[in-house]
């Protein structure tokens, strides 16, 4: 949920409760408020009972609650001294314009007693009330306006004010679900006078350049230990050839120095790949110029040629335009010279191993004993899909590289029989 | 020929040194950076191996200081870093070629054989060995003046023996030697295997007077016969 929508959630409930207790309130003050207005008009309407009363005795005799609300009953002087007045809220039988039948009515009613030529009379003056469920109903009506009107404002002004309040903290987001370690060349930046902003800023970016550090390091750490390896592998590999030279050895002997020069050998594959990789994700090679793919593969069949012959591999290569991309040429030839290499050791007897070049694509396709690759583990460093395998397990792993270096977009596809990698070049 | 060795691990020294002796060359060592400036503008060598990392000084500073002396010797750049800038900066330098670390001493001798062959170079660029003839410019193969025909690989593995007449080189060498970087699998040395067959197949029923032996399964090695 958004924040926006969050603090309307909160806003909401809490305004609710607010509203409710208030509304709560305000009905009894309104309740006193109009009974106390009422009570008022009763003892003026008392008055001036009192004195038409005293001008026309008639009224004296009225005995029953009509048109006029009140009745006037005599008492005797014991009571009359005891009465005081006294206002209390009583129901009426009445008929209203609207109504068809006499209803019950709420009333508020003064009950009081007056002397006059020293008769004694209990008087009853009485005014119709407000109904208070109708008072309710209006009152809930007009809160649930209010209510209403105070959300839609909030959302208003939360969308106005705090959008733009805000939308430095977008801003910063967005450039952080945009940044790519190693790859963005400028650390997100937002302007903004907030300070809980800046912080933040502040913050995210420090962290990110301890992570930028760490991550350089590790690249720089791949590329020097392989470089402080390349010496005593030197140096173990000639002692070994002259070792064998002197001649004088076991077959058994030499057997097992045999093994640990294909050991070294391994070794050494493994550390020249390793630090070609490294070099590829330091940028090293930068050369870039305008590389025709279609001789690159031509080069590299040619080279093949033989040893495909060897393992009765036929290849062949379809082209359909001409490929010029801009890139290093070392960089372009390895990535050839890896997918043909693979294609034809990973092959079968009488396979064939076919390379196509179209407008911004080349495909290097191959028959296979083997089943539907994991497209998304073969890319990884050292996935090998059985433990004895005799490559590196790099050589897919620096295609990868090469191409997220030039953001080409590089794929595995598999149907049937047939294994497919295929690169695709951004059109320029 | 005298070939002076700048190298600053003692190990790797001693071993390039005594691999140079066996093909008879005279060797001489520095292994910093002052005592092989000594040995340069004193002495005159064939051939110089240069490590381009020494302590108290880059190898390539060496270069420019021969340069300045114009002294031509012939200079083979050993390195651990197989950086292209740095080796378009010794080839500019003057240095004759650039081999990196690690490697076969099968290769540094066809290095340093190739380089001094071609300082001797007189219009023709041949090697002979008994009653054979390898011609590099024509790449072709004559025993007894008659032409063999050898396939591309055939050939550069018989030149890649020649210049390591009587001395071991590996499968792994050899393989490296003839499929460059792309000797990366193992399946390459079957393919070696099936070459070298093929080669002495050819060798004997042209009774040619050289003959690839087998050493230990391990490597191969050409010798006159």
């Amino acid at each position: 949920m958004k924040l926006l929508n969050q603090s309307i959630k909160y806003l909401s409930v809490s305004i609710l409760a607010i509203v409710t207790v208030w509304a709560v309130i305000f009905y009894f003050n309104m309740l006193n408020e109009i009974k106390s207005s009422i009570d008022e008009g009763l003892e003026n309407y008392k008055r001036i009972i009192i004195q038409n009363a005293e001008k026309d005795s008639t009224i004296l005799t009225k005995k029953y609650f009509d048109e006029s609300f009140f009745t006037i009953q005599k008492i005797d002087k014991q009571q009359a001294l005891s009465v005081k007045d006294k206002y209390l809220d009583t129901i009426l039988y009445m008929q209203d314009a609207d109504d068809e039948a006499p209803e019950p009515e709420p009333v508020r009613m003064l009950i009081t007693a007056f002397e006059l030529n020293n008769e004694y009379y209990e008087l009853k003056v009485a005014n119709s009330m407000v109904e208070e469920d109708d008072l309710m109903k209006e009152l809930l009506y007009d809160i649930i306006w209010l209510y209403i009107s105070l959300i839609i404002s909030i959302i208003f002004i939360n969308n106005l004010v705090l959008k733009k309040l805000w939308k430095p903290f977008y801003d910063l987001l967005n450039q952080l679900k945009k940044y790519r370690l190693g790859k963005s060349p400028t650390l997100p930046t937002v302007k903004t006078k907030t300070k809980e902003f800046n912080d933040l800023q502040t913050a995210v970016n420090t962290l990110l350049l301890h992570t930028i550090e760490a991550y350089e390091q590790q690249k720089q750490f791949i590329g020097n230990a392989s470089h402080e390896l390349q010496t005593p592998l030197a140096i173990v590999t000639n002692k070994l050839e002259l070792l064998i030279e002197e001649g004088n050895l076991q077959n058994k002997q030499a057997e097992n120095i045999g093994e640990i020069m294909s050991i070294i050998e391994r070794l050494v594959r493994l550390n020249k790949s390793l630090l070609l990789l490294s070099k590829i994700e330091n940028k090293q090679f930068l050369d870039n110029q305008s590389v025709l793919f279609n001789e690159v593969v031509q080069k590299n069949i040619s080279d093949f040629e033989e040893i495909a012959h060897f393992k009765n591999v036929n290849l062949s290569f379809i082209e359909t335009a001409k490929l010029s991309v801009q890139m290093d040429s070392s960089l372009a030839n390895v990535i050839i010279s890896n997918l043909l290499k693979n294609a034809i050791f990973h092959n079968v007897s009488n396979g064939s191993v076919s390379v196509e070049i179209s407008d911004n694509l080349i495909k290097v396709s191959n028959t296979s004993n083997s089943q539907k690759l994991d497209g998304n583990l073969i890319f990884n460093r050292f996935y090998k899909t059985n433990s004895n395998a005799k490559g590196t397990g790099l050589g897919l792993a620096i295609v990868k590289a090469i191409a997220d270096l030039y953001s080409f977009k590089v794929s595995y596809s598999f149907d049937n029989t047939l294994h497919s990698f295929q690169i695709e070049f951004s059109p320029e | 020929m005298k070939i002076l060795v700048i190298e600053d691990e003692p190990q790797l020294l001693s071993n390039i040194k005594e691999s140079l002796e066996k093909e008879k060359f005279l060797v001489e060592t520095a292994s910093d950076y002052h005592s092989a400036l000594d040995k340069i503008l004193i002495y005159e060598y064939d051939c110089i191996l240069l490590d381009i990392m020494l302590p108290n000084g880059s190898g390539l500073n060496i270069l420019a200081e021969l340069k300045k002396e114009d002294k031509s010797e012939n200079v083979i750049i050993i390195s651990a870093k197989d950086s292209l800038d740095d080796k378009l900066k010794g080839l500019e330098l003057g240095a004759d070629d650039y081999l990196t670390k690690p490697f076969h001493l099968a290769e540094l001798n066809a290095r340093v054989k190739a380089v001094l062959r071609r300082q001797r170079l007189e219009g023709k660029n041949t090697i002979e060995l008994g009653n054979i003839l390898l011609d590099l410019t024509e790449r072709s193969f004559l025993v007894n003046n008659q032409s063999i025909p050898l396939n591309r690989k055939e050939f550069d593995i018989l030149n890649y023996f020649l210049l390591n007449k009587n001395r071991l080189v590996t499968k792994s060498a050899l393989a490296e030697h003839v499929w460059g970087d792309n000797s990366d699998n193992a399946d390459n040395y079957d393919f070696v295997y099936y070459q070298i067959k093929n080669l002495r197949k050819k060798l004997q029923s042209s009774k040619a007077e050289i003959e690839i032996e087998s050493i230990y399964g391990i490597g191969y090695k050409l010798v006159a016969l």
